[in-house]
Parts: structure tokens; sequence; C-alpha cells
């Protein structure tokens, strides 16, 4: 094993030649402040290696490296994209870059969203409170130095504060135009006080991305965020979510991957103020050359505070999940109710999955379960299935769909979770 | 309708373990065959190998259904060309609802058979119609398929899916097991109603009760792999007046 100190100067060393290679974007007072804390953050801690103990499963080169790889575009076959039928605020991004042509007018009763781009311009804005605030604070007690280096780098994203309930959805939207692009897109979003704000993300986002969404949900507010990354496949991306919930707010978060050659979604969720809840979920789907990580992190930081996570993989033909979960409850978070599972469906031999649940408590009045499990598709379930005159092909697509099941079911809006099923199944019968 | 001759099945994994030796009946339309026996005689597994399950090797005799070789089909074609077996543990499917299932598997052969799948609506009524005769409510239609259903539900649930998959060949394997009178009665009315003259059944059972509502019209010993006799419905009442022993010696003197 190296020793701590000499991977941490090989950490800071890849770091310095990183943060050399590129400028920091000009912009105002508050977030060339923001951008700077980062860049010292990242000098600090070092770019991710692959003997970081949250890095052992998933190699970060592809994430690290100065330059990305090329990935083709997808061919939808005419499909439409996810979310296409419901009526929502529609906000696209091109390579990572923000498309007003495509977009709606930034305009939605009770919400205020204005691009990073235009904001970072100013001097001051509701958003330095929060930009980079809670990706700082993310970084203890496992480093994410990608997720700063989001901060210090971004130009592109949205600023969204929701002050009421408005009547749609804002519909982040993901294309690609170039074979090359890497992007790197970071929103912030604050739910204010009673609020209830839903945002959807969708599509593939770049060849090679990095995305931050940092989210503060106020007191009694709720936040449902749906994310479903799109298919491409030899795209590598990092996505970090962080949330901050307050006082009897909620969060309900799902993820669906399909496709991608290397996917690592973090969260970091603070339930920091007493009887909230936060509900986090993933459904992954990869084929062949697909690395899918999730790495979630939540404290239980305050009393009553209910948590769920449940993640579902399936793996074919040397396809890899990683599942690293850890709930952490302070000592004052008496009457917690955690949960996690994370499941994997191997199709077949050569598919893998790699779990780390772990749990530390501090409270002594708590209810917190963990389980993880890997299996194949249940030969007595098939059987069954083929026996009542479902051929073989079908029957496996059903069970797959229900093993899928319990994650989706986490997204309250059973619309949304339908047109993802449905998704699901069209692209299961073309495994593509 | 169901010929068997001379069937010989052992287990896949090891070929010293001969489960069936030669195993011949023929059952006519509208016909109800019987076959018991003491536990581990083969009676399960005559039902798995006729249905397709895994794990069996045919290495002698043939099994067809209205001439058509069963044992060259894959359990969905056997399930599209009329055969039904009524399974002793029902499985649970978590994640897939019962009338989804349904649907699907009625649907499934239906296009098997180059008939046109039934809509929606159709699908519903006709289910509603036979669940109601069954005592299935709709909660139970609703739930993932036998997923926290008790015994007697999922044997319900069975006989429910034979009436809505019309087979014309319908084995059941030791349906009796788990059911308390009422839910005998219950299911056996079931299966009763399902009884005419283009449909037969071959009841396993180990024991004689579930032949007082189902009543056979052949009774068939099955024993060490072997029918060892054959008779009438009284057969069964012998049985359980002198249990399997004396049948036993009778044949292996």
């Amino acid at each position: 094993m190296m020793p701590r100190a000499k991977l941490k100067a090989q950490k800071r060393d890849a770091a310095e030649v990183l943060l050399k290679s590129r400028a920091v974007p000009a912009g105002g007072a508050w977030i060339t402040k923001a951008r700077q804390a980062a860049l010292s953050r990242v000098s600090e801690m070092g770019l991710p290696n692959k003997r970081d103990e949250y890095w052992r499963y998933t190699d970060p080169r592809r994430l690290t490296d100065s330059e990305g790889q090329a990935a083709r575009l997808h061919d939808s076959q005419g499909e439409l994209p996810v979310f296409d039928r419901f009526d929502r605020l529609k906000v696209v991004f091109v390579d990572g870059v923000f498309d007003p042509a495509q977009s709606d007018p930034l305009a939605l009763e009770g919400v205020e969203i204005v691009p990073l781009a235009e904001a970072a311009q100013t001097d001051l804005h509701w958003a330095r409170d929060l930009y980079g605030t809670l990706e700082a604070r993310a970084q203890s007690p496992v480093e994410r130095a990608l997720a700063s280096l989001n901060t210090a780098y971004a130009t592109e994203g949205m600023l969204i504060r929701v002050t009421g309930k408005p009547t749609k959805p804002i519909s982040l939207i993901y294309q690609r135009s170039s074979e090359q692009a890497d992007a790197m897109v970071h929103h912030v979003v604050r739910v204010e006080a009673g609020a209830v704000a839903t945002i959807l993300e969708n599509g593939p986002m770049a060849a090679r991305f990095n995305q931050v969404m940092e989210v503060e949900i106020a007191e009694g507010a709720t936040f449902h965020h749906i994310r479903a990354q799109g298919r491409d496949h030899e795209r590598a991306g990092a996505a970090h979510l962080f949330v901050r919930v307050g006082v009897d707010a909620q969060l309900k978060s799902f993820t669906l991957t399909a496709n991608g050659a290397l996917i690592r979604n973090e969260a970091v969720i603070w339930l920091d103020g007493a009887d909230g809840s936060a509900h986090i979920a993933g459904a992954t789907v990869g084929d062949g050359a697909f690395h899918h990580d999730d790495t979630v992190f939540i404290n239980h930081a305050a009393p009553r505070c209910e948590s769920r996570q449940v993640f579902k993989k399936v793996l074919r033909s040397g396809a890899v999940g990683v599942f690293q979960g850890k709930i952490l409850v302070d000592q004052i978070a008496q009457l917690t109710d955690g949960y996690q599972i994370s499941q994997s469906l191997l199709l077949n031999e050569d598919a893998q999955f790699l779990a780390k649940p772990e749990l530390e408590i501090y409270a002594d009045d708590v209810k917190c379960s963990h389980g993880s499990t890997s299996g194949e598709i249940d030969p007595h379930q098939l059987f069954y299935l083929r026996a009542r005159g479902i051929p073989e092909d079908q029957a496996k697509l059903l069970l797959v769909l229900s093993f899928l099941a319990e994650a989706l079911d986490e997204i309250a809006d059973t619309a949304y979770a339908e047109d993802l099923r449905e998704r699901l199944e069209a692209w299961l019968r073309r495994r593509g | 309708m169901l010929e068997i001759k001379n069937l010989h099945a052992e287990l896949e994994e090891d070929s010293e373990v001969k489960i069936l030796k030669g195993v011949s009946l023929s059952i006519k339309p509208g016909e109800v065959h019987a076959i018991m026996g003491p536990n581990g005689s083969g009676k399960s597994t005559l039902s798995y190998v006729l249905s397709g399950r895994d794990g069996y090797e045919v290495t002698e005799g043939s099994a067809t259904l209205d001439g058509a070789d069963l044992l060259e089909m894959d359990p969905e074609e056997r399930a599209a060309a009329g055969l039904f077996l009524a399974f002793q543990y029902p499985v649970e499917i978590p994640g897939v609802g019962n009338m989804t299932f349904l649907r699907t598997a009625v649907n499934a052969q239906r296009k098997a058979r180059g008939e046109e799948e039934l809509s929606a609506g159709d699908f519903l009524k006709v289910i509603r119609a036979k669940a109601k005769d069954l005592q299935i409510d709709a909660d139970m239609l609703k739930r993932p398929v036998n997923v926290g259903f008790s015994g007697g539900e999922k044997k319900r649930n069975e006989i429910l899916q034979m009436a809505m998959l019309e087979p014309k060949m319908c084995i059941l394997d030791e349906t009796d097991s788990g059911l308390d009178v009422d839910a005998m009665k219950l299911v056996s009315d079931g299966v009763n109603a399902l009884r005419d003259a283009g449909r037969s059944f071959l009841v396993i059972t180990h024991y004689q009760r579930l032949l007082d509502h189902i009543v056979p019209d052949v009774v068939h010993i099955l024993s060490e792999g072997r029918i060892i006799k054959t008779g009438g419905p009284e057969l069964a009442l012998e049985v359980e007046r002198n249990g399997y022993a004396d049948l036993m010696a009778e044949a292996n003197p």
C-alpha cells in the first residue's frame, strides 16, 4: 500500500497540472470569491485517485484526465425524449451550454430562474450564499474534488429560486451535438419555506460531463427531483447532488441511468432540521462496457428525520455496478428512521456488482437498516411465467421490470414513473 | 387428448437418480384421471416433465397432446398448445401485478395461436366475472402475483388462471395441499365448473379427500416411478382405508 503522504502528493501534483491548464472564468465579485475558494480546495485535496477509499471500485481517470474522450452520439431512432408528453418549463442545454433559442422564456409563476452565465456577471446575487457552499460542506468526511473543480470552472447552469407552488415542473434538458464536448454545469436551487418544486432532468449532457446541483430545501418545503441520464454509450461523467433538508422539509430524488462508459452519481444529503425526510432512489440498466457508480451519503443531523435509499441495478455482459451508501446519524438525531437497500440483478455471469453499505450511528434511539443483494433471474419465477404461456424473453423482461419497480415506486407522481417505466420496457425490448 | 407412453426420466444433474421408470397412461377428452401415490413416487416429477421444467432428462418414451410431441416444446409452447399446470407451490412474483400477469399470459397464448389479443376492457369484464366465482376480490387482482397470499388464496389464484386461460389439458399438482375444508370446496367447485366434454384433467394427490370433491373417472397408483394399479374411484377409497403398503407389496412381491 502506498503511504498516505505519497498518495496525497501525487493527487496534489495531478491537481496542479490540471489547474495550470485552465484559467478561472471572469465574473462578478460573489462568484469569483466562490471560484477562488473552490480552487484552493482542489489544490489542497488533490484530484481523486484510484487508491482513495471511495474510488476503489471506480477508476476516476476518465473524469480527471485533462482531456475528455470522444463519445459517439446515440441514435434514438425517432423515439421521443423522456418527459416529452408533460407540460413543463423547458430549459435546454446543448453540450452543457444553455440554448435560449430552444428553451421556453425563463418565466414561471412562483419561480425565479436565471442562467448562471448571466448571474455570474453581477456583483451580488442571492445564490452567493449557496453557490459552492454545500459543495464545500460535502468535502467532509469524504473528499469530492471533482465537485470543487466544477464550482471553480463551471460557467453554465441555472440558479433557481422557488417561492410558491409552480403549476408545472422545470425541465432541464441536456442535448448533445458534439462527439467531443467536455461540459461543466452547476445548478443552484433554493426551495423557500412552504414551496413545492419539481425539477426534471433528462438527456446525455456531453461526451464528458461534470455536474453539480446544490439544493436548499427550507422549512416545510418539498423538492421532487426526477432525472433520466440519457442513453449514449461512450460517455463518462460525474453528477453531484448536494441537498440540505430543513425542518419538516421533504426531498424525493430519483435517477434512471441506462448506458454510459462511466457514470458516477454522488449524493450528499443533510437532514438538518427536525422531522425532515429524504428519499433517494436509482434504477440502472447497463449492458457491456458500462460502469455505473452510486455513492450516497446521508447525514441525520436533527431528530425525528426519515431517510430512504433504494438502488437497483440490472447488469449484463461485463457491465459493472457500484453502490457505496452511508447513513451517518449524529448524536442529536434521536428517533432517526433510516433505510437503505441496494440490489443488483445480474443477467449473465460476467456482470459485476460491488456494494459498500455503511452505517455510523451516534444516537441511541434510532431505527436503521440496510441490505444489499446480488442475484440472477429466479428460475422458479421464470418457469412459472413460461408455464402460463409467456415466452422466455417476455418473461425475463417482466421480471427485470418487476425488479426495478421498487425504485420507480419512489417517484411520488406516478405519471412520471409510468413514463420512465414505458421507456425502460421499450429499451430493454430492443436491448439498446 | 394426453398420451403418455413408457416415459422414463431422471435428474439432469445426476443420471443415477431415475425418477420415472416407464409411465404410460391415456386420457381421453372430458375425462378426469387421478394419480395417487406415496411421497417420492414421482407424482410431481411427472407434472414437471409434462410442463417442461428444467432439471429433468427424458431418456425414453413419449408424451403427446392431441398428437403433438410435448417433450419437443418449450414450456410456453406447451401452454399455448393447451396444457396447464396448477402448481403445488405457486410462485410469488413481487413487482408484477396479478392482473398484468394474467393479461400478459392470456394475450401471449392468443398471439401464439394466431388469435387477436383481448382488449383491456374485454379482459377486465371476463376476469371480474371469473374472479367473483372464486371469491377473489379486486385487491387480490391488483396485488403482486401471489405475494402475501394465504395458502388458500394462492390455490384459488391458480384456478383463476386456469379459468382465464381455458386450457384443454389441466394438471393439478397436489392442489389440496395446504387447504382447509372450505378452501378445498371453493377450489373444487372452481375445477368442476371447468369440466366439460372437451377438457381433461390429471389430478395429482396424496390423499383421497380431494377426490370426494373432484370425482375422477380413472385412478392410477404411482409407486417408484411406475403405475402399479389402475381402477375406478373405488381404488382411491381402498388407498384411504389401507394405505399404499398393500398395493406396493402386491406390485413387488
